[in-house]
């Protein structure tokens, strides 16, 4: 390793990239942090003077999907070079050492360059039974996780396992499976979704580049940039929600024309992601666009929130099938029943005292009101 | 029939006049927002023919239902506010079961409402101990249906006020949880709703004070005998 990091310019060209090719990633990037055309110089004068950060991509309780969003970047430009140009430096799926070369790479970055690479993390942690579920070169996840995560300059969690759990995380959760915030005291940036959009994940990491600084982000720790908004909100199919039309079954009429799909389980009302404005595959499309209700991946929890077709979670303790309604309505049904029995049932034995009340009541002589005024 | 003394009954100004349009508003938007509240969770079919921009009576359903929740809320606030000026049938200490006697009139109370015992002592003439203890559980549920109501609303609005509730979400893990606790609680009102109202004739019919037209002119009636023992 040099003594002094190149700088990301330089990194790029020794891979053979052209300044041309060096400009349009600067205008990629630019266009992906939504800085306009004045703001690429800016882009360029810090990719030529800042160094190029090393990146340590860790791999937990996972699944990968997010890896293979991240490699399906829309913009093959920017993934390439991401790829090509920050300094990769251990990530279990695509480096090429393996075994101990593999760890000496992870050991050297963290020593080296403490304080100044990123840390991405892919997956949640299971803290359960000293972290014996997830043991990677005979060292538990969390042991891995405090060692990187000590030095690093910035955490991004990746995708809803790191961010909330995701569904390791459901219950019962037997290995206790942690998001990555819980477990650290420094500041992380979520990216939530069940994979997170790639365009999303490459606007995060661009971010952090080229400001040098984190996105803003929300109570949730989310980027507020891509999470601020309703998936409901930037729906396509949102003016059939205010019209009142509404799929009723997946093989329905309605279903055809493309209604709303709120009454079949659409959690795009309840869900914060950019799915309805990034799309999904280079802008192709989104679940909802297929015609699929949002199944809120992005949200804490959302395994424990089915079933995904129904509108309503089911009610704890009542079976799968019941909703709050089923058991509002006979609790609803219960109170009026009680009520009618009630009103019967004081009749019959409050009969004492309503003749009493009726003793204590003054007779009114009929003669003497008519012989009244009235 | 014996020919006893007939009882006799003084005129007592219970609810004054805020305490009274305090009922009435929060009766008709709580009915207003369970009807637009279940319609929006369980939307029907209506006008099925027509394209989206024909139409718009689902954004009105909502509409309704925002606009009734900030009457809702605010006609809320006036209420804690007259609990600490209001005469003394509508002040706090009627709510909040403090003392050695409010808690011996709930047990009464419960004694002639689920055991059918006949009244053997006179009660409140204002609410009676259960009924405010009762009244003061409602006022959590409003506070509550407040908070993950407005909660809700905040993603819909720029506008300061419901932005400050946006706390309320990270504590229930998302906006799918606050909905489901909001639309749980709906049927808290449905139920309180039948209650009360039985409630009310059932003590009108059993008291025979006027607890019904009360909440409409304001009097209740007081034995002249029950008057001279108590003072409240």
């Amino acid at each position: 390793m040099p003594e002094k990091m190149p700088t990301m310019r330089e990194a790029i060209e020794s891979k053979g990239y052209s300044r041309r090719d060096f400009l349009r990633y600067c205008s990629a990037a630019a266009a992906i942090v939504g800085l306009e055309t004045l703001g690429i110089p800016k882009v360029v004068r810090a990719f030529e003077t800042k160094p190029r950060p090393p990146v340590i991509w860790l791999h937990f309780q996972e699944c990968t999907c997010c890896s293979e969003s991240f490699i399906r970047s829309t913009h093959p430009i920017v993934a390439d070079v991401i790829f090509d140009y920050l300094s990769l430096d251990y990530t279990e799926t695509l480096m090429a050492p393996s075994g101990f070369q593999a760890e000496k790479s992870y050991k050297d970055t963290i020593t080296k360059y403490a304080g100044q690479y990123i840390l991405l993390i892919e997956g949640s942690v299971p803290a359960g039974n000293d972290g014996v579920y997830c043991m990677i070169g005979g060292r538990s996840a969390e042991a891995i996780l405090q060692e990187a995560a000590r030095d690093a300059a910035a955490v991004i969690a990746w995708g809803s396992c790191a961010s909330n759990g995701c569904v390791q995380n459901a219950k019962p959760n037997p290995t206790n499976a942690t998001p990555i915030h819980k477990l650290i005291d420094k500041p992380v940036i979520n990216v939530p979704g069940c994979p997170p959009i790639a365009d999303v994940m490459t606007g995060v990491i661009t971010h952090l580049l080229v400001f040098g600084t984190t996105p803003d982000l929300d109570s949730q720790g989310r980027p507020k940039e891509f999470y601020s908004r309703r998936v409901h909100d930037t729906c396509y199919r949102r003016p059939y929600y205010d019209a009142g039309l509404f799929v009723e079954s997946f093989d329905d009429e309605n279903a055809r024309k493309g209604y709303c799909l709120y009454k079949v389980g659409c959690r795009g009302p309840v869900t914060y992601n950019a799915c309805a404005v990034t799309r999904w595959n280079g802008g192709v499309s989104y679940p909802i666009q297929s015609g699929h209700g949002c199944i809120g991946c992005s949200e804490n929890g959302f395994w424990d929130n089915g079933p995904f077709y129904q509108h309503l979670a089911s009610f704890p303790g009542f079976g799968i099938e019941s909703t709050a309604d089923t058991v509002g309505t006979v609790i609803g049904l219960g109170a009026a029943a009680g009520v009618t029995a009630h009103a019967v049932a004081t009749n019959i034995r409050k009969r004492r005292l309503i003749k009493k009340l009726k003793d204590e009541s003054v007779e009114i002589n009929d003669d003497d009101n008519e012989g009244g005024n009235s | 029939m014996t020919a006893e003394q007939k009882a006799l009954y003084n005129r007592v100004y219970v609810w004054e006049f805020p305490v009274r349009l305090y009922h009435w508003l929060n009766g008709i938007t709580v009915t207003l927002l369970i009807i637009s509240g279940f319609l929006i969770g369980n939307p029907i079919r209506l006008f099925y023919a027509n394209e989206a921009y024909q139409q718009y009576w689902f954004g009105t359903v909502r509409f309704i239902h925002f606009v009734s929740a900030y009457i809702f809320f605010f006609n809320f606030l006036v209420r804690i506010y007259w609990g600490f000026v209001g005469n003394t049938f509508a002040r706090w200490s009627n709510f909040i079961p403090l003392k050695k006697k409010q808690w011996r009139e709930i047990g009464q109370v419960l004694k002639v409402d689920i055991l059918l015992a006949d009244p053997s002592e006179r009660m409140s003439v204002g609410h009676n101990s259960l009924a405010g203890f009762v009244y003061f559980l409602t006022f959590l549920a409003f506070a509550f249906q407040s908070l993950t109501g407005f909660a809700l609303y905040s993603a819909n609005s720029t506008s300061f006020f419901p932005r400050l509730f946006t706390w309320v979400i990270p504590l229930f893990g998302g906006d799918m949880a606050v909905r489901q606790w909001h639309h749980v609680f709906m049927w808290f009102f449905i139920v309180f709703i039948i209650i009360h109202l039985y409630l009310v004739f059932y003590h009108d019919y059993i008291e025979g004070r006027g607890t019904t037209s009360s909440m409409v002119g304001g009097w209740k009636f007081e034995k002249d005998e029950d008057l001279k023992n108590s003072n409240d």
